[in-house]
């Protein structure tokens, strides 16, 4: 039996039952990873070590019989989320040499289930970029096509489930963080509402975005991480009194809308087919499809780019070389700041706090930050309107397959259209989850299923009956 | 096009040291990105009922949670310059 083919559930079904140790499981991944993770870079670090001590612990409780699902199950951490005392680089040489003084929250609850963490994944750069080629340790490629990108930001998360590296892995979703590379690389992504996980922990990027979620092999995987990560967190005030409860919805009766301004224009005839089969599957299924209209989405990228790199220009000020992280020598303070972030920030980074920084800047405040405010707030009230008539909304996740390394690198226009779909949602705060639902040649072709604020369990559920046919 | 002057007041206001090949190419950059949002110019504007529907999420109190010792050792530790407890700054005046 070849161990890292397991989901979550059959590895803890071989768990119980005494079929193999978990550390049996996790010797299994840190070889396989020994043998994959040169070529595919979805590593930026592997603790052997401690992912055998980990596991050596896991067996212990598993020999007591008193063990939860999670327990003894290896899984891998995106590199902007800390684990104590490992390195911490969120993909920028400015965090290279950082250790996490503390657990995340996740980490926290992921540790208490037992996991085992077998080590942190590779990241465009603090999670900014849709193709993970902006981190500074190299690109990850897609394991089903070594010549294409694996998507981005939580690049290495989604190769290490794909490539079966990991059993699951957690990643963060800014702007499609999480949705985009599940869907390059043909695996579920969940990236929940914002504020049923702790932020805490998550090395910032925008503030009122982002948002920790779980990549795994199947549905009912998204639906175990989600249950043992959500909640609220007294050190995230935006984390919400919330508890996820598992329930069957019937597809039958079921309204799903299918905004038409997402099949406008930009999208692959190939891609466009798969993802109207899959919504046809859910019509079979019994689900009454209705098209609806979300007419502020071709704002919603302009309005997104606006307040993400605003906040970015807050939250990575704190990267002076004084408190932590890259320090380079100046003659003054000022030069100090200005040598540190220079040299230790790459191109996207620098751009997006320049774009932040101009559009907060005075005189441009109203023009920009204050438009794309209310720009937000049209896009909110779009999605309200549309959830009094439909249960869920389907849509695809990318207008296109995975794309060549390198291909839209030059051209940040280009690069930021490939979370088109994505990112509207995440501006009014909506779950979201990218279900593998085709291929193109080899390449993956995801369907996103967004929900009403905390309706995770609509989106699994449905999400786990199309799965199944 | 954005003037290079701009770029530099804005680098300056970010406290980003840019080399001249960056600022040539964050001209063109920040140009086409900017051009791009003019498009929310031909956005609707929100009606006072639409201003008043949009909720405040939370607020919290200021308040400090203190931390354990080992963590607020390893916080100090991060430092790149330090002294005992103090963590060592130039002299800004």
């Amino acid at each position: 039996m070849d161990l890292t083919k397991l989901t979550i559930r059959q590895c803890h079904e071989g768990l119980k039952k005494g079929d193999f140790t978990s550390v049996d499981l996790t010797k299994a991944f840190l070889e396989k990873i020994k043998k994959n993770n040169k070529e595919l870079n979805a590593y930026l670090l592997v603790d052997e070590a401690g992912a055998l001590a980990q596991a050596e612990e896991a067996d212990k409780k598993i020999e007591s019989k008193d063990f939860g699902i999670l327990c003894g199950v290896p899984c891998a951490i995106k590199d902007a989320i800390m684990v104590k005392d490992q390195k911490c680089t969120a993909g920028s040489k400015i965090l290279e040499n950082y250790v996490a003084p503390y657990d995340a929250t996740v980490i926290e609850k992921l540790k208490k289930e037992g996991a085992v963490i077998l080590g942190k994944t590779n990241l465009d750069e603090f999670t900014m970029g849709g193709s993970g080629e902006n981190s500074a340790f190299g690109p990850t490629k897609n394991p089903h096509d070594k010549t294409r990108v694996s998507g981005g930001s939580s690049s290495g998360s989604a190769a290490a489930v794909a490539s079966e590296m990991a059993v699951y892995t957690l990643g963060s979703d800014t702007g499609g963080s999480i949705r985009q590379p599940a869907s390059f690389c043909g695996i579920v992504g969940l990236c929940p509402t914002y504020g049923s996980v702790s932020r805490y922990g998550l090395i910032a990027h925008g503030s009122s975005l982002d948002q920790i979620g779980s990549m795994t092999k199947s549905v009912e995987d998204a639906k175990i991480v989600f249950e043992a990560i959500s909640g609220k967190d007294l050190k995230d005030a935006t984390s919400v009194d919330y508890k996820f409860k598992e329930s069957e919805v019937d597809l039958k009766g079921l309204k799903i809308g299918v905004p038409k301004e997402y099949f406008a224009k930009g999208i692959e005839p190939e891609v466009e087919k798969i993802v109207r089969d899959a919504i046809k599957k859910a019509e079979k299924l019994g689900a009454k499809i209705i098209e609806i209209s979300l007419p502020s989405t071709e704002y919603a990228l302009a309005s997104y780019y606006i307040i993400g790199p605003s906040e970015i220009s807050a939250n990575l000020a704190r990267f002076d070389g004084i408190k932590y992280g890259l320090s380079e020598p100046g003659k003054d303070l000022l030069d100090v700041y200005l040598k540190s972030k220079g040299h230790g920030f790459g191109a996207e980074v620098k751009r997006r706090i320049m774009i932040g920084t101009y559009c907060l800047s005075s005189g441009y405040y109203d023009a920009y930050y204050k438009k794309a405010q209310e720009v937000r707030q049209l896009i909110k009230q779009d999605f309200e309107k549309a959830f009094e008539k439909v249960d869920l909304i389907f849509t695809p996740v990318s207008p296109f397959p995975a794309f060549k390394i390198g291909e839209k690198a030059d051209d940040p226009i280009a690069m930021y259209l490939a979370d088109i779909y994505t990112i509207p949602m995440k501006l009014a705060g909506l779950p979201g989850l990218s279900l593998p639902v085709g291929k193109v040649g080899k390449l993956p072709v995801g369907l996103q299923i967004i929900g009403n604020h905390f309706q995770e369990n609509k989106i699994l559920s449905v999400a786990e009956q199309i799965e199944k046919t | 096009m954005i003037s290079k002057e701009e770029v530099l007041r804005i680098a300056k206001l970010a406290r980003l040291e840019l080399s001249d090949k960056e600022v040539e190419k964050m001209q063109k950059d920040l140009s086409a990105i900017l051009d791009y949002f003019a498009l929310l110019k031909k956005a609707p504007k929100l009606s006072k009922a639409q201003i008043a529907s949009a909720k405040v999420l939370s607020l919290r109190r200021d308040e400090i949670i203190s931390q354990n010792r080992e963590v607020v050792e390893k916080l100090i530790d991060a430092a790149p310059d330090k002294k005992d407890d103090y963590i060592k700054v130039k002299t800004i005046l």
